[in-house]
């Protein structure tokens, strides 16, 4: 299969959209675009399956390549391998159920989805790039339809919140690309190249990856919230319209989490080797300080905010942990928490659009008007906090797991710090649950709410059937995943 | 002889007949400007077909004139920046009284143009760039009844001046060090003597005059502002356009020996150009001026490409040019044709911008994001190869530097992208487009869009380089 379709596929999409008028058909094409990319995507997976048990064992497949630049040594070379395709599954089912979600949006509908299409289609490239520079664009993609999402259609300081994001999201674009160009000229210039696996194959000098490393998975992390650098997460996330804060946390920070793994972690496995013990002290910090300050938030979204810091602090903790187990965990969590996070945000939506408040104080007993809202919102809630049987449980055990394979006291130490979140993870998401949900009823008004519409159960039932799907057989994801964590751990050297 | 110099020399014999004949209009009838101004577009279409017939090489008057490839390549670029700027400010144009005077002195600035950057002798050099300036600085006064428009002419022509003067002492120092004036014998009778190295910095110093790099920036952002849009949009694109065309050339084929100076000369006026443009930038409560300082800091960029003093830098800074052409002129274009409706220049007037002027907003919206260097625009890999070109020296501080430079550009051009579409309570009535200016927005957007595909073009400039 050819992967650019995946890219052409949301591009054609919009360019179909920008003629049209009519909200309907607008809304209704947007929809058949991302429904059919999701069709697309299972497509791919079930055709990667059949490749593998044919004996397949090429690390990328399905490559090609088109020549872009080649005096700098970019063309567009695709080619996906499992840990690809999950992330890509992950955004097709994000993607479609954020069109779902903004089905009742009120201004500039064509330029909304439009933005969302182009959103998704810099996802879609930048998982299936397999040249630097042209993963680098993609990752940069995402900028202008991030901002315009938040500036036009976004609440509160969305202004503040817009500009912090653009600006250190591209300054975290910065550090990529230093790293990235050291890492070119660096190399003698016969082996000079911006290619995945041409670098993979290299034996690049320690001296050089001491300071490529941290250039490039710091620049990465930044994407994925990595503490300090994590003040975009909280304010982005709020401010942008529902479907926005969907993409954002369950797609766009999954790039940062990936460009971590792929490219700094195997790229570099010396550097990453070195400062592994960094990465996971700033892991468990964000681990702990975004619980600790989801428990002091009121308001709906910045409770979700606060906790995506302290869940995607468990990706950077899983990958600097350089155990198997710990890897492949911190890609499950990547996905696990892509959809759980864009459900939540999506129930959040929901009930905000009902309550017009997104206070915890101001709701209570909404249990009784809105069954399957609040259900599905008490779901996420419960895979938020690791519940068995929900994705949530599956990835952060195999991360600890993995953990614990490390014997030195400060890997201990740091395991038992960051398992101990998960109790505070689970107060406050108790917390939140019990004071919007159950009680008395807050205001009488809230007896007229009616419950979710058709785009509103899909949406929630898409996200809700992968997070099962996961939590209920964990297998088929980690098939897929662990092929490519292994080729990691093979080049880092150890077992 | 005579088939060699119409071939070589075809381009500016052609610039040359039509301002003849312009000027031979001008005292024998009255022409509508409408008319005038197609027929304009349409001659420089021939033009521009002409100059594309073919690259041929060779030198004419004794080495004096030179035709390359690249050469030709970069006449064509500025002859499609000139045909796009007719058409972009055609509003304008078409209400003023002096049409013909305005097309009389662009086109010869546009000749000027050509003879500099095919200038194998340093004379030309010096005569052509005159011939560059002193028109702009008469068509920067033709907003005629506006005083900061002959205050903005007074400031061009007193700065330039000085830079003539300038660069005249440098040419002067290099024929008394090495006793030649062609500039192919130059590398070879420059040996890095003090007074050589002095000549050089001298010459620089011009150039950087003229392409506002701090600190010689000083009379930019009046300038721009004093002066119609057409003219700011000439000046800092074409005019730029064609000094770096020509820097590229003096850098490379012949002050190379000095390289051991250009290098941490040209690394220290790039990055003071950069911060210093950008700094001011963020400031800017005029377009006009914000786009003059935006345009400083993008000359920053090129300098620090040309620094790395490699082809793939040369290379870059000729595709930067190209796309900063598409995206610039019609930023510019979308000023020009606001300002002429309403005479609003201010920022806060495009608040709520989109409301009313959707392809308007989008237009400048795309050329914002391809001057700050986002995808999926071709403004993306402009900056970035010439960020990975400044990074050939493996100065990686430099680059750092650089790219987070880029951070407070993107703050810019953002607040203005903010306020376009943002609400607001007094939005903009809806802005009439004429359709040749259409038509050039339309060419603007396709190739800020498609420029970044073209992959060829950059390869083929590399090729064409040596």
């Amino acid at each position: 299969m050819n992967l650019l379709s995946l890219l052409l596929l949301p591009l054609l999409t919009a360019v179909v959209l920008l003629p049209l008028k009519k909200e309907v058909v607008i809304k209704g094409i947007a929809l058949t675009g991302s429904a059919f990319q999701l069709f697309l995507t299972l497509f791919l997976y079930s055709t990667y399956r059949s490749e593998r048990n044919n004996g397949n064992l090429q690390q990328f497949l399905f490559q090609e390549q088109y020549n872009w630049f080649p005096s700098f040594g970019i063309s567009f070379h695709t080619g996906v391998d499992g840990i690809s395709i999950a992330m890509l599954l992950l955004t097709s089912f994000v993607a479609l159920a954020g069109i779902l979600v903004s089905w009742n949006i009120q201004k500039m509908t064509k330029e909304f989805y439009l933005l969302l299409l182009l959103l998704s289609a810099g996802a879609y490239g930048f998982f299936i790039s397999l040249n630097l520079i042209v993963l680098f664009f993609f990752l940069e993609i995402a900028v202008i339809p991030k901002y315009l999402l938040i500036i036009i259609w976004g609440s509160g300081k969305n202004v503040y919140s817009a500009n912090k994001l653009a600006i250190l999201l591209i300054g975290a674009s910065a550090l990529i690309f230093v790293g990235l160009t050291g890492l070119y000229f660096s190399l003698p210039p016969a082996v000079r190249s911006f290619d995945l696996i041409t670098l993979s194959q290299l034996q690049i000098p320690s001296e050089l990856q001491r300071w490529t490393f941290p250039l490039l998975f710091t620049g990465f992390g930044i994407f994925s919230a990595l503490f300090p650098f994590h003040t975009w997460v909280p304010d982005g996330h709020s401010s942008a319209p529902t479907a926005g804060s969907m993409f954002l946390a369950g797609i766009s920070m999954k790039l940062g989490g990936y460009g971590c793994l792929r490219i700094a972690t195997y790229l570099l496995p010396d550097g990453a080797k070195e400062y592994a013990n960094i990465i996971l002290i700033l892991a468990t910090i964000a681990i702990l300080y975004g619980a600790f300050a989801t428990m002091l938030q009121e308001d709906l979204k910045y409770i979700n905010a606060y906790s995506s810091i302290s869940h995607c602090g468990f990706v950077l903790l899983g990958i600097g942990m350089l155990t198997k187990a710990a890897m492949s965990g911190a890609v499950m969590q990547m996905v696990s928490h892509g959809l759980m996070t864009a459900l939540f945000f999506a129930v959040i939506g929901m009930i905000y659009e009902r309550t017009h408040t997104r206070m915890v104080s101001e709701m209570g007993g909404l249990m009784k008007v809105t069954p399957f809202i609040t259900t599905t919102f008490i779901l996420a809630g419960l895979c938020s906090l690791g519940l068995p049987g929900l994705s949530g449980f599956v990835a952060e055990m195999k991360i600890f797991s993995g953990s614990w394979q490390n014997t030195g006291w400060m890997h201990r130490t740091l395991t038992i710090l960051s398992c101990a979140s998960i109790v505070i993870t689970a107060v406050y998401i108790l917390r939140a649950i019990g004071q919007t949900v159950m009680g008395p009823l807050k205001d009488a008004s809230y007896r007229s709410f009616k419950d979710a519409s058709w785009n509103e159960k899909t949406a929630a039932l898409l996200l809700i059937s992968g997070i099962l799907a996961i939590g209920i057989a964990p297998y088929w994801l980690q098939e897929l995943i662990e092929p490519g964590v292994e080729v990691m751990r093979l080049k880092m050297g150890i077992n | 002889m005579i088939t060699d110099f119409l071939i070589q020399f075809r381009s500016e014999t052609a610039l040359t007949v039509l301002i003849l004949l312009l000027l031979l209009l001008k005292i024998t009838r009255e022409v509508k400007n409408e008319t005038l101004l197609q027929w304009m577009q349409l001659l420089l279409c021939g033009v521009l077909l002409l100059i594309a017939s073919g690259p041929f090489e060779g030198h004419l008057f004794g080495s004096m004139f030179i035709a390359t490839p690249l050469i030709t390549l970069e006449k064509l670029i500025l002859a499609t920046g000139f045909l796009l700027i007719c058409m972009l400010h055609h509003e304008w144009l078409k209400a003023h009284e002096h049409l013909i005077e305005f097309l009389i002195l662009s086109l010869s600035s546009l000749l000027g143009m050509f003879l500099f950057i095919s200038s194998g002798h340093l004379i030309l050099l010096y005569l052509s760039v005159e011939l560059i300036t002193i028109p702009i600085a008469a068509m920067v006064n033709f907003d005629l009844e506006k005083r900061r428009s002959s205050e903005a002419a007074m400031k061009m022509i007193l700065s330039s001046a000085f830079a003539s003067g300038v660069l005249l002492f440098g040419l002067s120092l290099i024929y008394g060090t090495t006793g030649t004036l062609q500039l192919n014998e130059l590398p070879a009778a420059l040996q890095a003597q003090p007074l050589q190295i002095a000549a050089f910095l001298l010459v620089i110093s011009a150039f950087a005059f003229k392409l506002s790099v701090v600190p010689f920036h000083l009379w930019t952002a009046d300038v721009y502002e004093g002066a119609p849009v057409a003219v700011a949009a000439f000046l800092s694109v074409l005019s730029k356009g064609a000094v770096t065309f020509m820097l590229i050339t003096l850098l490379y084929k012949v002050f190379y020996p000095l390289e051991a100076v250009g290098y941490p000369l040209l690394q220290i006026l790039s990055i003071l150009t950069v911060l210093i443009g950008n700094l001011f930038a963020l400031r800017q409560k005029n377009l006009k001026r914000f786009l003059a300082f935006s345009s400083i800091a993008q000359m920053g960029f090129i300098l620090a490409s040309l620094s790395s003093y490699t082809v793939a830098g040369a290379a870059a800074s000729v595709y930067f040019i190209i796309i900063y052409l598409f995206s610039n002129l019609t930023a510019f274009g979308i000023v020009q044709i606001v300002n002429t409706q309403n005479g609003k220049e201010h920022l806060e007037s495009y608040r709520g911008f989109y409301k009313n002027n959707k392809f308007l907003s989008w237009a400048l919206a795309l050329s914002l994001f391809s001057l700050a260097g986002i995808p999926p625009t071709a403004g993306f890999f402009g900056k970035y190869f010439l960020l990975i070109a400044a990074a050939a020296r493996e100065q990686y501080v430099f680059v750092i530097l650089l790219a987070l430079n880029l951070m407070i550009s993107l703050y810019y051009y953002l607040n203005i992208i903010r306020l376009v579409f943002t609400k607001s309570p007094e939005e903009m009535e809806t802005v009439r487009i004429s359709q040749p200016a259409k038509l050039a927005l339309w060419i603007g957007i396709a190739g800020t869009l498609l420029l970044g595909f073209a992959g060829n073009l950059l390869e083929h400039i590399q090729s064409i380089m040596n």
